[in-house]
């Protein structure tokens, strides 16, 4: 298999250790479990997204293992302000740590935005694809992307823009969020999906339709990396079911310059410092020649 | 990530009265489970909790917020759904002795009932909240302590511990509220044997495996509902354990 140079790398503006990031939303609620995810070898920590105000989310079911992947519905559950507590002292440390925020509105994603202002970098989550007036229902209209984007630049600081692939030309939404000031692009997030529980003859999700993550959503988000590497001219953060070396390689191919992983901690907690051993070689090639390899 | 983890649904067949605020709901489905783990429960159009075990095909619960208020109005014939088992469950060795307060018997029950408890203090407010005395009699060596008096000791758990010589026992299960399980944990660090109790700990939880991050616990990290709900009292010692836990929205409570 093919190994990839010293793992250090600055993308999109956040010095990272290696190329792996934690994504969004999966074990990133406290400062513990973010520092716990950098000590088993992450490269750098995406936060739980925050918000304008504090959120319970949904009613469970909120989470449940399927084939081939997870099925969440968790409804953006944040403490919203209050996190700037929590993540302080992380920030103050220069940890690799990029903070997640939401809004429904470019005004609301300011206001959160200018809560942090330690913070290394900003990833707008314009992609959940469960929670009313916010992440897709507003990330699918490339003018509110733009505009999001622009709102949060203003604090002149490194921003990633996280796409959902619930659209029909992602290239689209990337290009708004390139225009607007993005630093990176992250795709991609969850796919809107549903289970129905047969022997209670309704949706097994508390909120009835969640988004689909792991293993099973490789190939679209692989799919996304590409149009977006044709469409944009940013680094892109490869998202989406990787689980293995190779699948980072894969990514990296399709034009991901960095990659986040979130659902394969379901299965193994340890699966930064397992991918890292796997990828990483001190004679391996320069990564500058994997990135967007597969493209004519 | 090839395994389906659909809720099972089971239909409850019998709903016991334990004491005025604790009903057992029996279902149709035996899981199979180590004491002290447990599961997530569903019940449909209301929410999804997480439930210890009490019996194979059995929960028992007490009715403290909205989901255990619909749940307890679940009759026979009625279903709910289950997930699990979860989590690591008790691990003991050794002679061991067995503390539960309150709704905390439960997975301490099931412990016993395997036979593996030595001596079992079980503490309740009152004798008519008392779970299970009457079966943990059957099986272990039982000293019961109620607050107010009604029956056995006059006081807490930690009352009748004071008794006993704790360093004979190789293994200390403890699950009840956290300032009960404080009292203990103070005990057994200050006898120097912390690593000997085995604390079940309770957290909000939203996805049940280890995932979500909303029942990771300071100073390091570690979850709930995956890397315990048992942790050892040495590493509890220097937690958030007794000084903070987090609600649904993750703030500090």
């Amino acid at each position: 298999m093919i190994k990839l140079q010293t793992p250090a790398a600055k993308i999109g503006g956040v010095s990272l250790t290696n190329h792996m990031l934690l994504a969004a939303g999966v074990l990133g609620t406290t400062a513990a479990s973010l520092s716990r995810m950098l000590r088993l070898g992450a490269g750098g920590v995406v936060t739980k997204s925050i918000g304008p105000e504090p959120k319970d989310g949904h009613h469970g079911p909120s989470l449940i293992p399927i084939a081939g992947g997870l099925i969440n519905a968790m409804g953006l559950p944040n403490p919203s302000k209050e996190f700037t507590d929590e993540i302080a002292p992380l920030l103050a440390a220069q940890k690799p740590i990029v903070v997640s925020i939401f809004g429904g509105t470019p005004a609301e994603f300011a206001k959160v935005a200018e809560w942090f202002p330690n913070a290394q970098a900003f990833e707008l989550n314009l992609s959940c694809p469960h929670a009313e007036g916010y992440g897709a229902a507003i990330g699918a209209n490339p003018r509110v992307v733009r505009e999001c984007t622009e709102a949060v630049k203003a604090f002149g600081k490194p921003v990633w823009v996280k796409l959902t692939p619930n659209v029909a030309d992602i290239g689209v939404i990337g290009r708004a969020a390139e225009e607007g000031g993005a630093d990176a692009i992250v795709a991609i997030n969850t796919v809107k999906a549903m289970r129905i529980s047969t022997g209670m003859r309704r949706p097994v999700l508390g909120n009835k339709f969640g988004g689909l993550s792991g293993t099973a959503v490789f190939p679209i988000a692989v799919r996304c990396v590409y149009d977006l590497y044709e469409a944009c001219d940013i680094p892109i953060i490869g998202c989406g079911g990787i689980s293995t070396a190779d699948n980072v390689l894969e990514m990296m191919m399709a034009g991901a310059s960095a990659v986040e992983i979130g659902s394969a901690v379901y299965d193994n907690v340890n699966v930064f410092s397992d991918i890292a051993e796997d990828l990483y070689a001190a004679d391996g090639i320069p990564v500058e020649e994997i990135v967007g390899c597969a493209h004519d | 990530m090839t395994e389906e983890h659909m809720p099972t649904v089971t239909t409850i067949t019998a709903v016991i009265d334990e004491t005025p605020t604790v009903k057992t709901f029996v279902f149709d489905e035996l899981f199979n489970f180590r004491p002290g783990q447990f599961c997530m429960v569903w019940i449909p159009g209301v929410d999804e909790i997480p439930m210890a075990f009490s019996a194979a095909n059995a929960i028992t619960v007490m009715k403290v917020g909205d989901a255990t208020s619909a749940l307890f109005n679940c009759k026979a014939g009625d279903k709910i759904g289950i997930r699990g088992p979860f989590g690591n469950g008790f691990y003991p060795t050794g002679r061991v002795l067995a503390i539960g307060g309150g709704i905390g018997v439960t997975p301490l029950f099931t412990l016993a009932a395997t036979g593996e408890v030595d001596t079992f203090i079980l503490g309740a407010r009152t004798a008519a909240e008392l779970v299970f005395p009457n079966e943990l009699a059957g099986v272990t060596d039982l000293k019961i302590a109620t607050d107010d008096g009604t029956r056995g000791y006059h006081g807490f758990v930690t009352g009748i511990l004071d008794q006993l010589d704790v360093t004979e026992y190789d293994t200390i299960c403890v699950c009840g509220p956290e300032m009960m399980m404080k009292g203990i944990l103070d005990r057994l660090v200050a006898k120097g044997i912390e690593s000997r109790g085995q604390f079940s700990m309770h957290r909000y939880m939203k996805c049940g495996v280890g995932v979500c991050g909303s029942c990771c616990m300071d100073h390091e990290g570690l979850r709930v509902c995956r890397d315990g709900p048992v942790f050892t009292g040495d590493f509890i010692k220097d937690s958030e354990f007794a000084h903070h836990h987090r609600g649904p929205s993750g703030r500090k409570e």
